[in-house]
């Protein structure tokens, strides 16, 4: 099996507890350097407690692409392996400035993080300060799914590279969209009472204002996230002001309940979201939300575009039955670092940031993608994709559901400006 | 506005209700064994992941049936085996075995089902609305909730009011000695109440899991509400337990259904702020967004001025 | 003689704390210590409340986390030179903050123990948590506020810029923090605060207000959760609504428990112990929490006054000069026991892995093969059975160990 030689690391974990069970061992991590040494990249995301299915995802995607581009062929650099490093933050600001300690302990000089804006910005801020002080040590952030623009804005970082577009360009081409739709006279906007779900409803407000005045905005929500037991009261508040359309920022649980209860409202209107796909939510859905659930995101869905891309999610369905290719963001940014890294033939952080600078690399779906060097933000064609069970070649949740292109933008039309003044360090 | 409010009325009481079903076992265990259950709403999530997996092979009428009764067994034998043990070493231990329990089994269900959300769905029979009332339906399905809280509370106030076995129950709450002399099994039925208080849960679990999502999170979600009825209502009283869940369920959908908020209470005495004020973020709170935390705003205020709680009678 | 042999144990405690440092010294070990020192402030304070005073707390971190949000807001102050002072003193405001809160929260909330006491702190820490996330100009919302150490003036040259001189600034401070929570127990209101656990009414007829006691008990843990909280915000420079949550409130009532809640030492064994088992066990299994919730009913169950009450539980054998004798049963009953805990692990990581292989203790496991779970389930069974003999034979070497001496018995 491909994935096995990469995955060391999770299956063998008691015996390698076992060993460490004298503290000393743990302690006293060795820094043996041979010319071989396998490239270690760290994936830091929540591999357990309430949100890891989304962190074991993207980790399965990680190795599995490890393997099938470049550990399967000699590997990189001349013959280095790549090596993920498992981290697990639990989704916990605390958590992940552990983890990066840990990462720093073991010379690991490259972390991949997704899963939560609020994560993503705490390790943006601890790398940061943790390379300014300690000079040599550097550490690169690799962010291939938090959000938040603040990341490659106000407070953008040298050492911060984000893979997927920020919630301002999703938008932009969402409400474009929905400004298309001449059926849409109102809509809704409910979302989590955190930074994510309050930029989608400013960015919203002003877009719509801008775009299509003459949509009234009959509702802007807010819940506290993860505590609403019941939707159903929201869903009465929608109904009763004759919204024609829903835009919502919500994931996990929040996604799938207030889908839900929408649907059992009897409720028919059209849903805009970042995050009602895969991981048992698709199957959910299922039959209520057919044509109803929109998803704006980078990339394309069904169908995709390029025999590679295919057969890269046929292999990999083959290898992991139970995972879907959620986030092919991920390969993108890995395949854009081994680039950086080969370009350089080093592995320093600085050279390799220097590097991932305005480097345009061609994906596997055959798209050119741009890493803006302003900012660091990755620039890649957006979607509008449907919920629906026609037309789904490679569906989520082996539920026979998934998601199939609506509407494309091209690269040069999600550019947006950023008002990232980056320090950079001087070497 | 008349729409929102039947609809927010309809909604609360069907909330209402469904916290009942895990509030009465909580608090019948209560009343019997003094200690508060913190694994309660863990038996509620149990209920609805058995059902879920039950529904797969006999349909959502025999997970109804069945899941219930494994998860009172379930209950029993943490009773006998757990608790049991625990019991000779105090409240504060049994409460922290309640807590560690209820950390073990959102593992556990992790460990069995998978951390992600599992396509539990409503059944075919119920799949239509019951009645449309200004373009909203009402399904069928939340009637049924509703009837099956309505009948599970008549049955129990039935059971522990006239039958024989209910006597015997509310006998050994107050006078174990005195039960136990008289020749019945006292354990037994401390055994049993924790059987049937967490089965009632379990079919709380198996009726709110289609709608309220079934994942390893839903235990965490209601919880400790569920701990704010108990009190609110007073510790051991079923008819508080009853009153307290209305109360918070209709809180919480009026909360939510209101549009008021603080700068409409500020406008009512002539008070604007700015934006950039320090406090902004008090002056722009509305209801709806902390709706969810009223029950606690309520269980301070209760216990501040009513330490016993609506009907409780026993001062600790 | 009597003053050296107490003091010999606050010296070797402060010897340890400094001194640790020099044995691990990696990035990662001082993470975990400070780590370590900051969670014995915590759960110290927390004995205070629970083991000393009887009062079951569900908001404790409520306290912690103030005083970490008032000392990353002081860092800030310090940064942007709205005020000057050296960073050291930062855990002070913490504190002091934590007994302010205290002092508020605990006017209302201590007129009753018991279970109206446990709830009010529930409901306390439900709303604290819950508005942390509405004013977000003082808490920062889900992403909570950080500062920078560094811009403090310096300390004999030192600008605490690596984390090894916080570990120190924070070990001094756990040390103090520690004697004077030591003193506290020994002080009138201290013991009082055990008279009220025990038998609030026999306390009354003395004279004394139950409620009152309550109070100062109250207050003192506050204020120690706050300067753990400063001390938090020292070593981290960001605190967030997390650290003022229901999940951190149970964490150190766990650390308190598991430690052992009626022994000084308890939580300081319990806050290494979960510490240790929270940084290292999630790096060898997805499944730790499983594991961790495990052992924690175990310990409940089994050890009900915790590892440090099973420490003390060998006081008399060991006064008797008896422990030779339990050496061996223990080790006759801990193998097999350890045996058979890893048999139990195999299993369970091995109807949890995706892979065909499983790596275990050097071993190559084929988890798709019967054989390979039939053989384990068998050394399992073997185990537990041993496990179940020996234990017969582990009872009869305590009863022994503990008997009274002939001679004394006349």
């Amino acid at each position: 099996m491909k994935k096995l030689s990469i995955s060391s690391k999770i299956t063998r974990p008691f015996h390698k507890f076992l060993s460490a069970i004298s503290l000393v061992s743990i302690f006293m991590l060795s820094n043996a350097s041979t010319a071989q040494e396998p490239v270690r990249i760290a994936f830091m995301d929540p591999l357990s407690g309430t949100f890891a299915s989304i962190g074991n995802t993207g980790r399965t995607i990680l190795e599995f692409a490890v393997d099938y581009f470049y550990n399967s062929k000699g590997g990189i650099l001349g013959g280095r392996m790549i090596e993920i490093v498992s981290l697990d933050n639990k989704q916990s600001p605390n958590e992940t400035q552990l983890q990066f300690r840990r990462a720093v302990s073991e010379e690991i000089q490259i972390i991949f993080q997704g899963n939560s804006s609020a994560v993503a910005s705490t390790l943006s801020q601890t790398i940061s300060r943790h390379n300014r002080r300690n000079p040599g040590q550097e550490v690169l952030q690799i962010n291939y799914s938090a959000v938040d623009p603040i990341l490659t804005e106000d407070n953008c970082s040298f050492w911060h590279f984000r893979f997927d577009a920020h919630a301002n360009m999703k938008l932009n081409v969402l409400t474009d969209f929905i400004a298309a739709d001449p059926d849409i006279s109102s809509m809704y906007i409910i979302g989590q009472d955190y930074s994510f779900g309050q930029v989608v409803s400013d960015t919203t407000i002003k877009l719509m204002n801008e775009k299509r005045p003459d949509i009234e905005i009959v509702g802007n929500e807010f819940h506290p996230i993860g505590q609403v037991k019941d939707f159903t009261p929201y869903v009465t508040k929608i109904v009763s002001s004759g919204a024609d359309a829903v835009v919502t920022g919500n994931f996990g649980a929040d996604m799938v309940s207030l889908a839900r209860s929408i649907i059992d409202s009897g409720l028919d209107i059209p849903i805009y979201t970042f995050y009602a796909a895969y991981d048992g939510i698709t199957a959910t859905l299922g039959e209520g939300g057919k044509n109803k659930i929109r998803l704006i995101h980078n990339g394309v869905a069904n169908p995709l575009p390029t025999e590679a891309r295919k057969q890269f999610n046929r292999d990999f369905k083959i290898a992991h039955p139970n995972y879907d290719v959620t986030q092919p963001r991920i390969v993108n940014a890995l395949q854009m670092v081994v680039a950086a890294m080969e370009e350089t033939q080093s592995t320093d952080p600085y050279d390799v940031a220097l590097a991932l600078e305005d480097m345009r690399f061609t994906t596997m779906a055959g798209e050119e993608i741009w890493m803006r060097a302003q900012d660091h933000q990755i620039f890649q064609g957006l979607s509008v994709s449907v919920h629906t069970d026609e037309g789904v070649e490679f569906d989520a949740d082996n539920s026979g559901w998934g998601l199939v292109t609506e509407y494309q933008v091209p690269l040069e039309e999600t550019v947006v400006e950023s008002s990232c003044q980056m320090r950079r360090p001087n070497r | 506005m008349l729409e929102v409010l039947i609809f927010a009325t309809l909604n609360g009481l069907v909330t209402g209700f469904l916290l009942f079903m895990l509030a009465s076992g909580l608090t019948l265990i209560f009343s019997m064994m003094g200690v508060l259950n913190f694994a309660h709403a863990s038996f509620y999530m149990l209920g609805a992941y058995f059902a879920y997996s039950l529904s797969l092979y006999f349909g959502f009428w025999g997970g109804l049936i069945f899941a219930p009764l494994i998860v009172g067994a379930l209950g029993a034998l943490v009773e006998r085996y757990g608790l049991r043990k625990v019991h000779a070493s105090g409240h504060v231990a049994e409460l922290v075995f309640t807590f560690g329990l209820a950390f073990l089994i959102e593992e556990a269900i992790q460990f069995f089902w998978g951390r992600d959300t599992k396509n539990y769905q409503t059944p075919d029979l119920l799949d239509f609305p019951l009645f449309t009332l200004f373009g909203q339906e009402f399904s069928a399905y939340r009637g049924f909730m509703m009837t099956i809280s309505i009948v599970i509370f008549i049955a129990l106030y039935y059971v522990l009011t006239k039958s024989r076995v209910g006597i015997i129950i509310q006998a050994a709450i107050t006078h174990p000695q005195t039960v136990s002399n008289l020749g019945h099994n006292v354990p037994l039925i401390f055994m049993g109440v924790f059987g049937m208080g967490t089965a009632l849960a379990g079919l709380a679990g198996v009726i709110a899991g289609p709608v309220l999502t079934t994942f390893p999170g839903m235990a965490t979600v209601l919880g400790s509400i569920v701990f704010v009825i108990v009190v609110i209502g007073g510790l051991g009283s079923l008819a508080g337990a009853f009153i307290a869940s209305l109360l918070i369920g209709l809180l919480q959908s009026y909360a939510i259904a209101s549009d008021v908020g603080m700068p409409d209470l500020l406008n009512l005495f002539g008070i604007s702020f700015d934006r950039s004020h320090p406090l902004n973020d008090l002056w722009t709170m509305n209801l709806p967004q902390i709706a969810p935390v009223l029950p606690y705003l309520l269980l301070v205020l209760v216990l501040i001025f009513r330490p016993t709680g609506l009907l409780g009678k026993r001062e600790e | 003689m009597a003053l050296l042999k107490k003091s010999s144990i606050w010296i070797a405690f402060i010897v340890a704390l400094l001194g640790l440092p020099l044995l691990f010294d990696s990035i990662l070990a001082i993470s975990i210590l400070n780590q370590m020192v900051i969670a014995i402030v915590f759960a110290l304070s927390y004995n205070m409340l629970l083991g000393q005073g009887g009062m079951l707390s569900f908001g404790h971190a409520v306290y912690f986390g103030l005083g970490g949000f008032l000392s990353v807001h002081a860092l800030m102050l310090i940064e942007f030179e709205t005020m000057v002072f050296s960073i050291l003193w930062i855990p002070l405001i913490g504190g002091l903050f934590g007994l302010l809160a205290g002092i508020f929260i605990g006017s209302f909330s201590t007129r009753k123990a018991g279970t109206v006491f446990a709830m009010i702190s529930l409901g306390i820490g439900e709303l604290i948590a819950a508005s942390s996330l509405i004013f977000s100009s003082f808490f920062g919302g889900e992403a909570g506020i950080s500062g920078d150490r560094t811009f403090g003036p310096t300390f004999f040259g030192f600008d605490f810029a690596q984390n090894i001189e916080i570990y120190y600034v924070a070990a001094v401070w756990a040390f103090i923090a520690t004697l004077f929570m030591y003193l506290f127990t020994q002080t009138p209101a201290g013991r009082m605060a055990n008279a009220v656990r025990d038998n609030p009414e026999r306390a009354e007829f003395i004279g004394y207000s139950s409620r009152k006691v309550r109070f100062i008990s109250f207050c003192a843990s506050g204020l120690f959760a706050g300067i753990a909280g400063g001390l938090f915000a020292l070593n981290y420079e960001f605190i967030t609504e997390e650290n003022l949550n229901a999940a951190t409130s149970g964490r150190v009532l766990l650390m308190a428990y598991i430690g052992g809640l009626g022994y000084f030492i308890g939580p300081i064994i319990g806050a290494v112990v979960l510490t240790l088992m929270n940084s290292l066990l999630s790096n060898y299994s997805e499944l730790w929490m499983l594991y961790l919730g495990i052992m924690f009913l175990l310990t409940v169950m089994y050890l009900p006054r915790g590892f440090a009450g099973f420490i003390m539980m060998h006081q008399l054998a060991w006064v008797r000069g008896n422990m030779k004798l339990l050496i061996k049963p223990y080790l006759v009953t801990t193998i097999p026991a350890l045996l058979f805990t890893l048999c139990t692990i195999a299993l369970i990581e091995m109807s949890h892995t995706e892979d065909e292989v499983f790596h275990y203790l050097g071993l190559v496991l084929n988890p798709a093969s019967p054989i390979t779970w039939i053989v384990i389930l068998a050394i399992a069974g073997g185990a537990f059975y041993a496990v179940k003999r020996s234990l017969l034979q582990l009872n009869d070497a305590w009863e022994t160990a503990n008997a009274i001496p002939k001679e004394e018995e006349t």
